[in-house]
């Protein structure tokens, strides 16, 4: 037997509420690592953008488009090595509900734009030469089960082309992947040209442009630059780092950090409160076996440790339970070709594990505070009073 | 001459409550030899827990010095008290006090994690303390599995594991039926009398006091000696 016995009888004493108070801290940590997952996922765009990518858009909005010609005016700006540009397609394949992220892009400076992508199926080459090619990231392709030489049509929910349909033919000619596991590769791409040519209307607009600049450093002044050239125009522009585009397009979902804070605070506050009264009852019901330790000789600091391992321990065994609950279900989710086609690289992680730690260690330091000070400070002739 | 456990001079000891104070002792003088075993006998009330927990170091007089083996104890600080009592004092209590969580060997074994005893000596003093007070064979059942006179038993066993000094023991038979408490009683003086345990016990009852070597009957804060068998 050590100090460690103790703790442990100690705290599973009482089974039932052990395990109720462990329930209710693994509920919280399972909702903090589930919403924790969703939020890393939907971020993984924000933390992996290149620090040399600016993006300029519409100063009304993003989803406002800008005329052809600033495409090229961007080229000529001192301190932009390559300029392309992209359009929101808004596709689907075959049912409005197999939504699709499509983007009509100029392949050649979209690919010197992204080298992090490289070609697992097919070529660079197809993709540049094949007018209907759609070039289909990895994650989707898989989603899809769709091969190189397949034919897909894709319907788009926002355009139409000039016969009245709105149903583009496309040409699989090549899969793409990113480098880096975390980047998702859960799109389609094709060519702008193939795209502008039968729309309806709208023609000739660009939906963004995606800037490399010749070093990170130079930033702040291209993107002035640019937003300065278009001032005063019929479309003004914004250009800011691809980072700060990822996440306002992020947000457009709503905001998730908020939610994610509100609702495992929520949780959080739920448990610390539940833990800390239980905990308080449970050590006033051992004064006389407290006082019965410190009689025997038990220095006073060693019982404020022992009751403050009691909750650390709980914590712990709770929150972790409570995260790798979450990873298997996330790793159950991850297995669905939908939710891997959607949100690649699906997982609870290292840093959402971490900060969960830190979290448990927070939660049995301060529900353990009290009780353990009570229980350092309980004055032994008195303890032994109350019978 | 050597010198005595313990020396209590002036001892005095009042509550305040209010504006009221009531004093338990005043100005009590004793000494208590090594060896000893003493039963303090008196109405309730009448201040015996407050001693023995003025004696143990768990509370401390209002005036006046306790001597242990010619250290004072009562201007310790609680840190040095604790480990004055572990190294020094086993208490035993009228209900027992054992853990419930732990099996008797393991309630016995609680003191010796005070010290740096590995755990096959710490096993070694376990299984001996059991076995002088009788109750090896039950040294794997927890407390709710055993008797009062068992429980008892192992009560001391735990108090004497780490070779104390003096025992310090309020109504160990208070809980017992007769022929329990006669057991009880036999193992205590047992201990005095082999072992050289210094016991200083409170008591209510007449024929448990008979196991002692004096009888002290304490009354409105005054001691009344009376000696007993030699
Ligand atoms: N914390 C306290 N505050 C005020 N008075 C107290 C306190 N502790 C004990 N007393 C009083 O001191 C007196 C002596 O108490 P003590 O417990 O020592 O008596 P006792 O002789 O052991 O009695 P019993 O035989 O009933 O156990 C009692 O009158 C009690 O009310
Ligand atoms: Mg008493």
């Amino acid at each position: 037997m050590n100090g460690a016995t103790l703790v442990r009888k100690n705290l599973f004493r009482k089974k039932l509420r052990a395990i109720l108070l462990l329930f209710s801290i693994l509920i919280a940590f399972l909702i903090f690592a589930v919403l924790g997952a969703f939020n890393k996922t939907l971020n993984a765009g924000v933390e992996t953008a290149a620090a040399d990518r600016l993006v300029t858009v519409n100063k009304i909005n993003f989803t406002v488009s800008m005329p052809y010609a600033y495409w090229g005016r961007v080229a000529s700006v001192e301190g932009v090595k390559n300029v392309s540009q992209a359009n929101w397609f808004g596709g689907y394949y075959q049912e409005p509900r197999n939504f699709v992220q499509t983007f009509a892009v100029d392949p050649e400076t979209y690919m010197r734009a992204y080298p992090e992508l490289e070609f697992t199926q097919g070529s660079a080459e197809a993709f540049f030469n094949n007018r209907q090619c759609l070039a289909v990231g990895a994650d989707l392709a898989l989603q899809y089960e769709w091969n190189v030489g397949e034919r897909v049509p894709l319907n788009s929910n926002i355009w139409q082309q000039q016969d009245g349909t709105s149903d583009w033919d496309f040409d699989i000619c090549a899969i793409f992947d990113a480098e880096d596991d975390n980047v998702p590769a859960n799109y389609a791409l094709f060519h702008y040209e193939y795209f502008n040519e039968s729309l309806a209307f709208n023609r000739d607009q660009v939906g963004w442009l995606i800037i490399n600049t010749e070093d990170p450093s130079m930033n702040d002044a291209v993107s002035q630059r640019i937003d300065a050239m278009f001032a005063n125009s019929p479309a003004e522009t914004e250009t800011t780092t691809e980072a700060a585009f990822s996440k306002a397009f992020i947000e457009q979902l709503g905001n998730i950090g908020l939610i994610i804070t509100l609702v495992t605070g929520a949780a959080f506050a739920t448990i610390l409160m539940i833990v800390g009264t239980t905990m308080v009852m449970a050590i006033n019901e051992r004064t006389r076996e407290i006082a019965v330790m410190k009689t025997i000789g038990f220095p006073a600091p060693r019982i404020f440790r022992m009751v403050l391992s009691e909750s650390l321990l709980l914590s712990l065994i709770g929150g972790l339970l409570g995260i790798g609950l979450a990873a298997s279900l996330i790793w159950l989710m991850s297995q669905s070709p939908a939710v891997s086609g959607s949100l690649p690289g699906l997982s609870v992680g290292w840093r959402v594990t971490f900060i969960g730690i830190g979290f448990m260690i927070a939660l049995g330091l301060i529900t353990g505070l009290i009780p353990a000070w009570n229980a350092m400070r309980a004055n032994i002739a008195e303890a032994f009073g109350k019978v | 001459m050597t010198e005595p456990l313990y020396q209590l001079t002036d001892l005095s000891k009042r509550y305040t409550r209010g504006k009221e104070s009531i004093t338990i002792f005043e100005k009590l003088t004793m000494t208590i030899p090594a060896g000893d075993f003493i039963a303090i006998m008196g109405p309730s009330g009448s201040g015996k827990t407050t001693l023995l927990n003025l004696l143990g170091g768990i509370d401390a007089p209002s005036s006046g010095e306790v001597v242990f083996e010619g250290k004072r104890i009562d201007n310790m600080s609680q840190g040095a008290l604790a480990k004055w009592r572990a190294a020094n004092v086993g208490f035993i209590f009228q209900f027992y006090n054992l853990m419930p969580t732990l099996t008797a060997a393991q309630n016995v074994e609680l003191p010796l994690l005070l010290t740096k005893l590995g755990g096959k000596e710490r096993k070694q003093r376990v299984r001996t303390a059991l076995d002088i007070v009788g109750i090896a064979d039950r040294a794997g059942h927890r407390p709710t599995q055993l008797s009062g006179g068992q429980q008892q038993r192992v009560a001391i066993a735990r108090a004497i594991v780490a070779d104390p000094e003096v025992l310090l023991c309020d109504e160990p038979t208070g809980d017992l039926d007769r022929a329990t408490a006669d057991e009880v009683l036999a193992t205590l003086q047992l201990l005095n009398k082999e072992l050289g345990k210094a016991i200083v016990m409170v008591t209510h009852d007449p024929s448990a006091a008979k196991y002692a070597q004096r009888e002290l009957h304490l009354d409105k804060g005054r001691f009344v000696e009376k000696e007993l068998v030699t």
